[in-house]
């Protein structure tokens, strides 16, 4: 019995050991000289920086943010969990390491973020995708619907059938801004396209998405599109000889004959922003939800297969959205019942798209009820 | 997509069902010598990240193959000492060796996550069963790791149940006193045994790497593992059944974005919950678990007799 317990000690150990190399919380410190002068910033991420999705598109963030502003010194930590005790205990030592800046990544930190910023007003929170304001933690995001709807033009256009087809992750707000976006650009450049959706209820499961998009393909759809974090539905696409868009970073490596293009988040500019305004001391509180404009989301570079003239037709409409001469949103809307939702001459409140849960018309497809 | 919708679906189920099916039919060889091994998640994950690193240094899928294999076999090499030599805990040691293939495998693939995979397996019609109806399409117009599980599939039946080895191996799972009373290596039948269902766990790992969803995505066995567990009892420990009962849980998950995609064409199909086809495989093993409770019943389908305890010669 002594041999088992000497055993079972032993493993876990080992077990601890490695998945702490592993998945587990490993600080990296970029190596700086003289690091007391150094402004320190940190950011905790939901995934591996190697996730090539998400939690890479943000890394690539804080990377950019060091080159830009030679005299920070950035850290972060990889993998944690989004629970209250993980993620209270990474940023209460974050902050013991004298970090004035914390970027938490994921919309699950919220909480302990509010938790350890009440603790610790002289350090400055920034939580990305929530909703809850402290006076030293704001939050950010971008609208990645203009970019969806940009994608959509690109779908509309290089669609021959005009049957696209969207992987869906979850049926939250996030999600359902983006295919209505996706499929109002589309019907933009087509008025007769619809585009089929199909929820995976899986954020992360490549094998999953890929069989969903599949299933899409089976229907008859010829350009596919994405709100997941693996490559999945895009191998789906070029397996069949089809188009596909990518998203969160780019995806052309995997598929290079599929992918078109793809939403592509660029956190770096808004990162450097920030945390000049914390040094200038004019950072404020704010809820920032940043447009084209900004950079922060954008379309991806575009495969071999775009011509120049669906190129044009995306920059022309571009330029209208970040000059604010074009509304994805605006009325008059139908939704995929026949009901009208936004009348003509009205444009949706940022309220009303941040609790969207109805589809627009040409969207085929249902959202689960709770 | 000139095909009925019902043959892709069964031909989906057959790809989808092919991880679970490896990883079973190693759980089933390794139960069946009496040793429970819960580290089929992590054996996978190891297997996947293996057979995709060697892929992309050799160019070779079928280099990939042999080193998930290889490494899928010394990770149930860990459990096999410990469960076997050491007398561990069986469940305490299968569940670590999971944790321990979470880890490990995020850890080897941090470097080539992003990079597509050079040599993948492609789909190969065979010439003239592919050309029959429906069956065709639906059995043999795979890639060449699904036409490798039917062989191992009927490799496995025959030698559980056909040959000397076979009736050794389930003599160890049933009573290894007795049977090391008879002169069969206890130890040995049980080591071999847990290398086996380690190196069929590999491959099935490497399937999703390599063949089913090209590309390494930490933890992208999501859960296979578990369902392959959950399988070899749905399956009674029989390989036949195993390859039926994994095409249906492989079938059932990919049934339920078919319901979606159809949409209007299936409405009468549209008030199925996906989160009820998710849980439905597991319905069915409870449903078998209670049906084999009862100790006569456990004898005739086969249920190991000494699953999950370790033998130790000096107790005999």
């Amino acid at each position: 019995m002594k041999k088992f317990f000497v055993v079972l000690t032993l493993l876990i150990f080992a077990t601890v050991a490695l998945t702490g190399c592993g998945g587990g919380d490993k600080t990296a410190t970029s190596d700086a000289g003289n690091e007391q002068e150094k402004f320190k910033v940190a950011f905790i991420y939901v995934g591996p920086v190697g996730d090539a999705g998400w939690t890479y598109a943000h890394d690539k963030g804080r990377q950019y943010l060091e080159k830009e502003i030679p005299n920070v010194k950035t850290t972060f930590v990889e993998s944690v969990p989004e629970n209250m005790a993980d993620a209270e205990r990474v940023l209460e030592q974050l902050v013991q390491e004298g970090n004035k800046v914390i970027f938490a990544t994921s919309f699950g930190y919220m909480d302990a973020v509010i938790k350890v910023a009440k603790r610790h007003p002289d350090v400055i929170f920034m939580h990305c995708s929530g909703y809850k304001t402290e006076k030293n933690a704001g939050t950010y995001f971008g609208r990645d619907y203009q970019a969806r709807y940009l994608a959509g033009i690109v779908a509309g256009k290089n669609s021959k059938s005009g049957d696209l087809g969207y992987v869906a992750a979850m049926p939250i707000p996030e999600v359902i801004r983006g295919i209505n976006a996706y499929t109002l650009g589309a019907r933009s450049v087509n008025p007769n396209a619809t585009v089929k959706v199909v929820w995976t209820n899986t954020w992360f499961d490549p094998a999953k998405e890929k069989e969903a998009g599949k299933s899409l393909i089976e229907q008859g759809v010829d350009v596919m599109a994405q709100h997941q974090d693996t490559p999945g539905p895009v191998q789906a696409a070029a397996d069949a000889g089809k188009l596909a868009l990518g998203y969160n970073s780019d995806m052309r490596n995997f598929a290079p004959d599929a992918v078109l293009t793809g939403p592509v988040w660029n956190w770096g500019p808004y990162y450097v922003e920030v945390v000049k305004s914390v040094m200038d001391n004019t950072w404020t509180n704010e809820q920032y939800w940043g447009p084209l404009k900004d950079g922060i989301i954008d379309l991806g570079p575009y495969g071999p297969m775009v011509t120049k003239d669906v190129k044009d037709l995306v920059a022309s409409k571009r330029q209208e959205i970040i000059d604010g001469r074009l509304e994805v949103f605006n009325g008059p809307l139908k939704d995929n019942a026949g009901k009208e939702r936004v009348p003509a001459g009205k444009v949706m409140t940022d309220k009303e798209m941040l609790e969207f849960n109805w589809f627009v018309e040409g969207v085929i497809g249902e959202i689960p009820k709770k | 997509m000139s095909d009925p919708l019902i043959v892709i679906l069964f031909a989906t189920a057959v790809t989808a069902g092919t991880p679970l099916l490896y990883a079973a039919l190693g759980e089933i060889f390794t139960e069946r010598s009496g040793v429970l091994n819960l580290g089929v998640e992590g054996m996978m994950l190891v297997g996947a990240v293996v057979g995709y690193i060697a892929t992309l240094q050799s160019q070779n899928h079928w280099i990939g193959v042999f080193a998930a294999m290889a490494a899928g076999g010394l990770m149930a090499l860990i459990h096999a000492v410990l469960s076997i030599t050491l007398r561990a805990n069986q469940v305490v040691s299968g569940l670590a060796l999971t944790i321990f293939g979470t880890g490990l495998s995020s850890y080897m693939g941090k470097s080539f996550v992003g990079q597509p995979v050079p040599d993948q397996f492609k789909p190969i019609d065979i010439p003239v069963l592919s050309q029959l109806p429906y069956i065709g399409k639906i059995f043999f117009s795979h890639d060449a790791l699904v036409y490798l599980s039917f062989v191992i599939v009927a490799a496995a039946w025959v030698f559980i149940f056909y040959t000397r080895w076979g009736l050794n191996l389930r003599a160890v799972g049933e009573n290894p006193a007795a049977a090391d009373s008879m002169g069969i290596p206890v130890y040995l039948t049980r080591y071999s045994s847990v290398i086996i269902g380690g190196v069929l766990a590999g491959v099935g790992g490497a399937y999703l790497s390599l063949a089913y969803a090209p590309s390494w995505i930490e933890h992208m066995t999501a859960g296979r593992g578990w369902i392959a567990v959950a399988l070899v009892i749905f399956a009674v420990w029989h390989p036949g059944k195993a390859l039926v009962g994994s095409y249906i849980f492989g079938g059932v998950d990919s049934l339920g974005f078919r319901i979606q995609a159809l949409g209007e064409k299936a409405s009468f199909l549209k008030d199925i919950s996906p989160f009820f086809l998710q849980m439905f495989p597991y319905i069915l093993t409870m449903i078998v678990l209670i049906l084999i409770t009862a100790e006569t019943k456990k004898r005739r389908v086969g249920t190991p007799a000494s699953l999950g305890i370790p033998y130790d010669r000096e107790e005999r």
